[in-house]
């Protein structure tokens, strides 16, 4: 019975938590299905009539445009940390030579580092390639400050495999190549799911650099197309909601997938940092 | 062959100086293989490291040092006319209020980041290992702020802070409190508490993770042995939990304030440092200065400084727990 009662603080501080993180969201996707007469005359209550008149809309923006731009840099960003740092950290992890650890500290520096420090001489050398207001220009620096971490996150499972792997492979003939590849990459899986995910989330959601690097409509990414929206229509508040609800989607759906893999990710890229 | 009859028919002494040579050979042909090894196995480092390292080195550390150039020139960033200043940039840096305020602002939100987001994280995480039913669906909802995009969360809060119809001023209204009803986002006192509230908001969820990490790693047999000797919840939070959290804790201090010495997103979004620069921080300051006013030369000093206050803000807490771990 005590414990019972004990509870009861626990369910309240729950609860209003549960307000606290959950009511913007919640008003958020309520409020894009809403008319904007009705918004106008009740904005936060629930809506009376679902209409997906504002998703429609959506569909003959350029909403899709912005979508597919997120969606190229993203994963093309994604797939090269993952195959730059993997490579990087099998020396560092599995070697022994006089630059080791100075090596691995000045990858480790670049997590403490503002990445507005690097935005003006970023922005020159991107021009300076020929790459200014094109999507192109952005997976070199996404890639650049997503290295650190996950070098620290793969050395750490790297120094987890047994020695013998690289022994036995030798002994059959088997050069570094294909030793890395072969045999020690495919048993880096979840380490790999682990830097695939945390950075996603850091690279689909970025800001900055897309707002430097890019100036024309055609060549922003989600981030950047959201505000857009929000300057075209900020009148129309459902319009906007409607956007920014699809918008988060895609990582909403993903952590619904994918829960118990983006926490380790996220706890295993902060923690052992 | 020659060899072989020249060793038969010569007396012993010669026979051992043979073998020395034929030792020396193998230890000269060990060494060549041996460096043909190390030179092998650098080529190995070289080969795997270089990808990572030409675009680091490229974007974050050549970078850094180019900042540090770029800040000592007066330099608009259009044209070729980079005149040379030397610290210039930084005096007039010391004695621009604009940036004090931008910087007050970031230890505004340096304290708030620390004060709310790692309790708030913190309490989140303990909740999801209590007897509360239904903690994976608290745990879900608990967890989205982080995900939605900052833009996102930007203009909706826009919306919420909003004078006429806002969620806030609405609320105020339904209890009667109208005079407590503000315009939040336009009005200079309440502005920048309106913006640090939203970053809270976003980044508690994300200490909530590694807090629940960090717990569920701490064995269950401290609990039980805390148990057989009768403590309550709060001695055992106190005595096991807390002490074997804290390396997470200054982790997550570490990454509170770094992140918030250099928040710029949602301030842009929001408020782009208005009204009248109250809620300007250091980025966003070297963002207009750069990008808005064309001060190229200038917006380096500010980024560069950014780096030095980051830099030295991490030096110090470091400082103070490689003392704390030695006191132990």
């Amino acid at each position: 019975m005590l414990k019972k009662l004990n509870q009861i603080p626990l369910y309240v501080l729950a609860i209003a938590l549960l307000l606290f993180t959950g009511v913007p969201f919640f008003i958020m996707v309520s409020a894009s299905f809403k008319s904007q007469i009705e918004f106008m005359g009740s904005p936060w209550a629930l809506p009376e009539n679902f209409s997906f008149e504002n998703y429609r809309l959506l569909f003959e923006s350029d909403f899709f445009h912005f979508f597919l731009n997120s969606v190229i840099v993203s994963v093309i960003s994604v797939v090269a940390v993952i195959v730059l740092a993997a490579m990087a950290s099998y020396p560092l992890a599995r070697m022994k030579f006089k630059l080791n650890r100075p090596l691995f500290l000045l990858f480790l520096v670049g997590m403490m580092i503002p990445i507005h420090t690097t935005l003006i001489p970023i922005f020159l050398l991107t021009k300076n390639l020929g790459l200014y207001d094109t999507i192109w220009a952005l997976p070199g620096p996404y890639i650049a400050f997503a290295i650190p971490v996950s070098i620290v996150i793969f050395t750490q499972f790297l120094q987890e495999l047994p020695k013998e792997l690289e022994e036995s492979a030798k002994m059959d003939g088997c050069g570094h190549f294909r030793l890395f590849w072969r045999i020690l990459f495919p048993l880096l899986t979840p380490a790999v799911a682990t830097v695939a995910i945390y950075n996603f989330i850091q690279i689909w959601n970025e800001f900055v650099f897309a707002l430097v690097l890019t100036n024309s409509e055609s060549n922003a990414t989600l981030p950047l197309g959201l505000r857009e929206f929000y300057g075209q229509f900020s009148v129309n508040v459902p319009g906007i909601m409607a956007a920014l609800t699809l918008g988060s989607l895609p990582l909403l759906l993903v952590y619904l997938l994918a829960q118990e893999k983006i926490v380790k990710g996220i706890a295993a890229g902060s923690v052992k940092g | 062959m020659q060899e072989h009859a020249r060793q038969m028919t010569t007396e012993r002494p010669l026979e051992n100086e043979a073998q020395q040579k034929t030792s020396e050979i193998s230890d000269k042909k060990v060494k060549q293989l041996r460096s043909k090894k190390k030179r092998n196995e650098m080529f190995v480092i070289i080969g795997f490291m270089a990808p990572a390292l030409l675009i680091y080195g490229l974007y974050v550390v050549y970078s850094i040092g180019m900042t540090f150039y770029y800040s000592l020139f007066e330099w608009s960033g259009i044209d070729n006319n980079m005149v040379f200043t030397g610290l210039q940039n930084y005096i007039t840096l010391i004695s621009d209020s604009v940036f004090w305020t931008s910087m007050q602002n970031n230890f505004l939100l340096v304290a708030a980041s620390l004060l709310t987001q790692l309790p708030l994280g913190l309490i989140m995480a303990l909740l999801l290992f209590s007897p509360v039913k239904g903690m994976r669906f608290f745990r879900s909802i608990y967890f989205m702020p982080f995900l939605m995009s900052t833009v996102a969360i930007g203009i909706l809060f826009i919306y919420i802070y909003d004078g006429n119809f806002g969620l806030i001023n609405q609320v105020l209204g339904q209890l009667g409190l109208e005079s407590w009803q503000h315009g939040w986002l336009g009005e200079e006192g309440t502005a920048i508490w309106a913006v640090i509230a939203t970053v809270c908001w976003q980044f508690a969820p994300f200490y909530m993770i590694l807090f629940r990490a960090a717990i569920v790693g701490i064995p269950e047999d401290l609990y039980e042995a805390a148990d057989i000797d009768g403590a309550n919840s709060w001695k055992k939070f106190q005595n096991i939990t807390l002490p074997l959290l804290m390396p997470t804790i200054v982790t997550s201090a570490i990454l509170s304030i770094i992140g918030s010495l250099k928040y710029f997103d949602l301030i842009y979004v929001m408020t782009d440092g208005g009204p009248n620069n109250s809620t300007e921080l250091m980025a966003t300051y070297m963002y207009e200065q750069t990008f808005t006013n064309f001060n190229m030369g200038y917006g380096s000093s500010i980024s560069f400084s950014m780096f030095i206050i980051a830099f030295i803000v991490t030096a110090i807490i470091i400082f103070f727990e490689q003392r704390r771990k030695g006191a132990n």
